[in-house]
């Protein structure tokens, strides 16, 4: 028996009703209302206001100005997005014409696909809410993340001019780097839950709390409090590398915008920047739920009742099925948050401190972490 | 001479990274919350106020063509504008000024001087190099149109925007 | 796996095995390679065998080819078109390929186990993380300390000679 003959054909329209949902009704609105946030959020961090006026753009019509009513600059990522799509698609003259029209696919797909392995909710209409219950789960998400970095690389280096090639070579180097950190520190957490899928993780966490709060199941055993601290640089460890795969600041190197221009997409306009734009940010919510998932319990939410296969065809089951994946996004919204939080905080790092950062620091204390997980996990057997 | 800074020697507190970043979160979340509590003064809203009157005379807008005191043109199409412009938003045609005038054969006027702002970076290197004081950066800085040929500036539309501009000028000196 | 996804991924990742060798762009080269790594891990996810498709991808394709590709960049790619066929060695290349295929079907040939079809595997999710994990720390511990070693000596030697090389 093998994987692609045997999937049954309801299983298979209910994988691709479930990829549809997530790509278009969850993950690319969050992802032009994380760009929302971001100017909101940066704004009001340097005592500014930010996009606050865009509702509907009765202008167009002749008015004398566009009707506010709830929206309040609500209606901003439609207007980007509309910017995007009118503008003039330029390509210069010195590009290499296949791989500059490649990046940004290269860019955005990847991103898009981690997240067929994460799971996103419990139970709906019978289905479990992932769209790939694979038991590779981590691993997946790490080997098409570090695939992500060809869209970059190639940008750089197909846009044929100094800047995007800095970029490209920069993002080459960084991605490496990081992955070996935020591989290892991850390790710790698998040692824990002695599996790689991550529906298993969550499970794990509903019956023994969340790694990072261990009392969210009521009780805290000797033992996970012990486990407490290393999972705590884990997190940490994990946290700040994902800041490095996602290339933002104060990682943003590939970019940097003070010294690079705009990096690797410097020479892109109109939708094929907007592409890599999306998948930076479709990366971001991937790393942050991520996160969420290994550290923070999922869509679990302690004290609530949890629907099984069953239930999840009544009503009340299906309800709790809808606030379980609401929970879920609305962690990774605090995740995602948080990462805009940093960005307007810290300066960007120099290339050297980071490379050092990486190999010096964090790939050692990942290394060091697992070693300490494994002994107190043999201890405490 | 090349001097060496003297890096402070850092804690073991400080070397750690992350009480500093916290302390920084810390900051930018007290901004944000003055902010979201209408603590924070908010001086100006854009496009109803503007600030306008408070531009500087050397402001860096748009440049511009500027006529003298007499109402006369005060460019004599010597192209230097255009020879240094980097990114070569300025086009000339030198024309001669017509015989009724006084220095009809003696200087020149442009006959059609073109400014392309989508290509200007308002660097100011036009106004620095005109030797008759003829081109200026004015306060104008939002500058649209819905087509390129809308943007591209023609001899009317820069005399209209350049305006008057008081003072020496070699160009209409008979003593000169 | 259906036969029909079989045949178009095999011919994929042959034809993008190909283009590697064909290619005069190595930028167009290293990312061939790169796709026909990604249909041979697809191959290997049919067969249900998902640890060591995504170990290729994860290894191959995200840390060792990215290398390649940052090492690529730097090169001066225009020398490299500039350069023509070396007649002598393309014969050579085509003596080594004619002699290799021509005494791997005579193995082939002789190998009868191959000849027949191996029985179906059963339903169960397999473990293969664990499998494979507990192979090589209980059946092959030795061979496995051995590679690591292997390893390590060739790391120190690449530090070795890379550090006499910048005096
Ligand atoms: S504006 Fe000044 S520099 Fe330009 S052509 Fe006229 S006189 Fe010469
Ligand atoms: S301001 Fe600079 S760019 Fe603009 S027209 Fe003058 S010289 Fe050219």
């Amino acid at each position: 028996m093998d994987f692609f003959s045997t999937l049954p054909l309801e299983l298979m329209a209910a994988s691709v009703a479930k990829t549809l949902f997530l790509v278009f009704l969850v993950v690319l609105p969050l992802v032009s209302y994380t760009v929302y946030a971001e100017r909101r959020v940066s704004a009001l961090i340097q005592d500014r206001l930010g996009p606050n006026r865009t509702g509907f753009p009765t202008s167009l019509l002749g008015f004398q100005k566009d009707l506010q009513l709830f929206l309040g600059g609500l209606g901003q990522p439609v207007a980007d997005a509309m910017k995007f799509m009118l503008k003039e698609e330029f390509t210069p003259g010195h590009v290499n014409h296949f791989y500059f029209w490649l990046a940004p696919v290269l860019a955005m797909v990847p991103a898009l696909s981690t997240l067929a392995v994460i799971p996103f909710g419990n139970f709906m209409f019978g289905h479990k809410m992932v769209v790939a219950d694979v038991n590779v789960g981590i691993l997946y998400v790490f080997a098409i993340a570090s695939i992500g970095v060809y869209g970059i690389v190639i940008a750089g280096w197909a846009s044929n001019s100094k800047y995007p090639f800095l970029g490209g070579i920069r993002a080459s180097s960084q991605m490496i780097s990081y992955e070996l950190s935020l591989g290892l520190s991850a390790v710790p957490v698998l040692l824990i839950i002695g599996n790689l899928n991550l529906s298993d993780a969550i499970q794990y966490q509903v019956n023994n709390g969340w790694l990072l709060l261990p009392f969210t199941d009521g009780k805290l055993t000797a033992r996970e409090m012990l486990l407490w601290i290393p999972l705590m640089i884990s997190f940490v460890v994990f946290t700040i590398s994902m800041f490095a795969e996602t290339n933002r600041l104060p990682f943003d190197l590939p970019e940097s915008e003070t010294e690079l221009v705009a990096g690797y997409h410097t020479e892109y306009s109109a939708m094929k920047f907007a592409l890599f734009f999306l998948g930076e940010y479709a990366a971001m919510i991937a790393g942050s739920s991520l996160i969420v998932v290994l550290f923070l319990g999922g869509w679990h939410l302690p004290l609530l009742p949890i629907n099984d296969i069953e239930s999840s065809m009544t009503l009340s089951g299906s309800i709790l099925g809808l606030v379980h994946i609401t929970t879920f996004f609305a962690k990774v919204a605090c995740i995602l948050i948080f990462f805009i939080w940093v960005r307007w905080t810290l300066p960007r790092f120099r290339f050297d401190q980071l490379m050092k950062l990486g190999w010096l620091y964090l790939f050692e204390i990942a290394l060091v972490n697992i070693f300490i997980t494994a002994g107190i996990l043999a201890a405490t057997k | 001479m090349a001097y060496t800074v003297r890096r402070p020697n850092l804690t073991f507190w400080e070397k750690l990274y992350i009480p500093n970043i916290i302390a920084g979160l810390l900051i930018t979340l007290k901004h944000l919350k003055k902010m979201l509590n209408g603590e924070t003064k908010v001086i100006m809203q854009y496009p109803e106020e503007k600030w306008d009157s408070q531009l500087p005379e050397y402001y860096r807008g748009a440049p511009t063509l500027v006529k003298d005191d007499h109402d006369r043109e005060r460019c004599v199409s010597c192209q230097l504008c255009e020879f240094i412009c980097p990114p070569r938003a300025i086009t000339i045609t030198p024309g001669e000024l017509t015989s009724e005038s006084k220095f009809a054969k003696v200087e020149k006027a442009p006959k059609e001087f073109l400014i392309d702002m989508t290509r200007c970076i308002y660097c100011g290197l036009c106004e620095e190099v005109c030797p008759e004081q003829a081109i200026y950066l004015r306060k104008d800085y939002a500058i649209t149109g819905e087509n390129r040929a809308e943007m591209v500036h023609d001899k009317v539309k820069l005399y209209e925007l350049g305006g008057v501009m008081h003072g020496l000028v070699h160009k209409w000196n008979p003593d000169k | 796996m259906s036969p029909i996804l079989f045949w178009i991924l095999t011919i994929l990742m042959l034809s993008f095995g190909a283009s590697v060798v064909i290619n005069r762009n190595p930028v167009a080269s290293a990312l061939s390679l790169v796709a026909s790594f990604l249909c041979l891990a697809s191959l290997f996810v049919g067969l249900d065998a998902f640890f060591i498709g995504v170990i290729q991808v994860l290894v191959y394709a995200g840390a060792v080819m990215v290398l390649f590709l940052f090492i690529i960049m730097l090169l001066d790619l225009k020398a490299e078109n500039r350069r023509h066929f070396n007649k002598g060695a393309l014969a050579g290349g085509a003596l080594v390929t004619v002699g290799f295929v021509s005494q791997f079907l005579r193995v082939l040939e002789s190998f009868k186990a191959g000849s027949k079809p191996f029985p179906a595997l059963g339903a169960a999710r397999i473990e293969d993380v664990r499998s494979v994990g507990n192979a090589l720390f209980t059946d092959f511990t030795l061979p496995f300390q051995v590679v690591g070693v292997l390893v390590l000596v060739a790391t120190i030697g690449v530090i070795v000679l890379s550090r006499r090389e910048l005096k």
